[in-house]
């Protein structure tokens, strides 16, 4: 019933007279509030958690390899334990390979770094092999300040 | 393991779908970008031609009316009508999907299913030492073999079917007189 010209307060006077005969008609539960109870209690409605089923494509004797493979991942679902060991046992390299190749490794790409100096200084150990006292080559310059 | 889990353990034959399960359906209709399927339960089950591996909207999968179709439950409750995909939760279709031609599907009842899928029984075992074949399993009570003769096939299907009434002993004798031709 919407009239034209209607004042803001006889508006505000007609809304409060529609909601007090609204909540008169309307029913409402006079109980305090229920509080939800938490239930500890889970439905399932499948078997297969319960009596820990396979998998339903199953093959025998090679008749379809590829299910056979299925069979075996799916089967070892459950079992992830067995197969993180057999992965340790099957690296292609042994753990004593690694260290050794890395010992050498560590020199031979240190040496690629080196400036040309202590390059040189290198190549003289090789040369001279096992001997201690190494004619000292150009001493290394020092900065010099300039004088004034 | 099943810690503080609870089940009623039933013999039932009519299948209810359960989200999750696996079953075996039969395409009965072709509607547009859907199948409908027939699982066993009060109502069809639809599967949408996008829930296969690897399909888009130009590469549809080749689904044919009374095809076999091996595929999970994606919605099942009493309000809806059940919805099935082939495909798992990381898009692979681990097995899943049109199941090939020629084999035998027959209906068990699903107690039998159950044991059939039992972590560790024997009637798969002894049976897998007699000559190779292929089995789908679903839980509709549905069970698909296929072995390379046609005698072959019917044979593991009548043993599947007799294990509901047979002890274990009454198997081991059947199977043992098989394996004995």
């Amino acid at each position: 019933f919407m009239q034209r010209g209607l004042d803001s307060q006889t508006k505000k006077l007609l809304e409060e007279e529609e909601k007090k005969i609204i909540s008169e008609e309307h029913w409402y539960l006079d109980l305090p509030d229920l509080k939800e109870k938490e239930s500890f209690i889970i439905e399932e409605r499948s078997f297969m958690p319960c009596e820990d089923l396979l998998y339903g494509r199953m093959s025998f004797k090679g008749f379809n390899p590829e299910i056979e493979k299925l069979m075996i991942q799916m089967n070892s679902r459950g079992k992830e334990e067995v197969i993180e060991v057999d992965d340790k046992m099957e690296a292609d390299v042994s753990d004593e390979e690694m260290a050794r190749r890395y010992e050498t490794l560590v020199g031979t790409i240190g040496k690629k770094f080196l400036r040309k100096r202590d390059q040189r200084v290198l190549q003289d150990e090789d040369e001279d092999g096992n001997s201690n006292t190494r004619p000292s080559k150009k001493a290394k310059k020092k900065f010099l300040k300039p004088q004034d | 393991a099943a810690g503080g889990a609870y089940w009623v353990d039933s013999q039932q034959k009519r299948y209810v779908p359960v989200k999750g399960d696996h079953v075996i359906g039969i395409v009965t209709a072709k509607a547009g970008d859907v199948f409908k399927l027939d699982v066993g339960g009060s109502e069809q089950a639809s599967l949408s031609y996008l829930a296969f591996e690897g399909a888009t909207k130009r590469n549809r999968p080749n689904v044919q009316v009374g095809d076999l179709i091996y595929g999970q439950f994606l919605v099942a409750n009493k309000d809806m009508e059940p919805e099935m995909v082939c495909i798992d939760s990381s898009g692979r279709s681990s097995g899943m999907g049109i199941i090939g031609q020629d084999g035998f599907l027959f209906k068990v009842s699903l107690g039998l299913i159950r044991k059939l899928l039992a972590p560790k029984n024997e009637i798969i075992q002894e049976l897998s030492q007699l000559y190779p074949f292929e089995l789908v399993l679903g839980m509709n009570g549905r069970i698909w073999v296929k072995a390379k003769t046609v005698q072959q096939t019917l044979i593991i299907v009548n043993i599947l079917e007799a294990c509901e009434y047979m002890t274990a002993e009454q198997r081991k004798q059947a199977l043992a007189k098989l394996s004995g031709n």
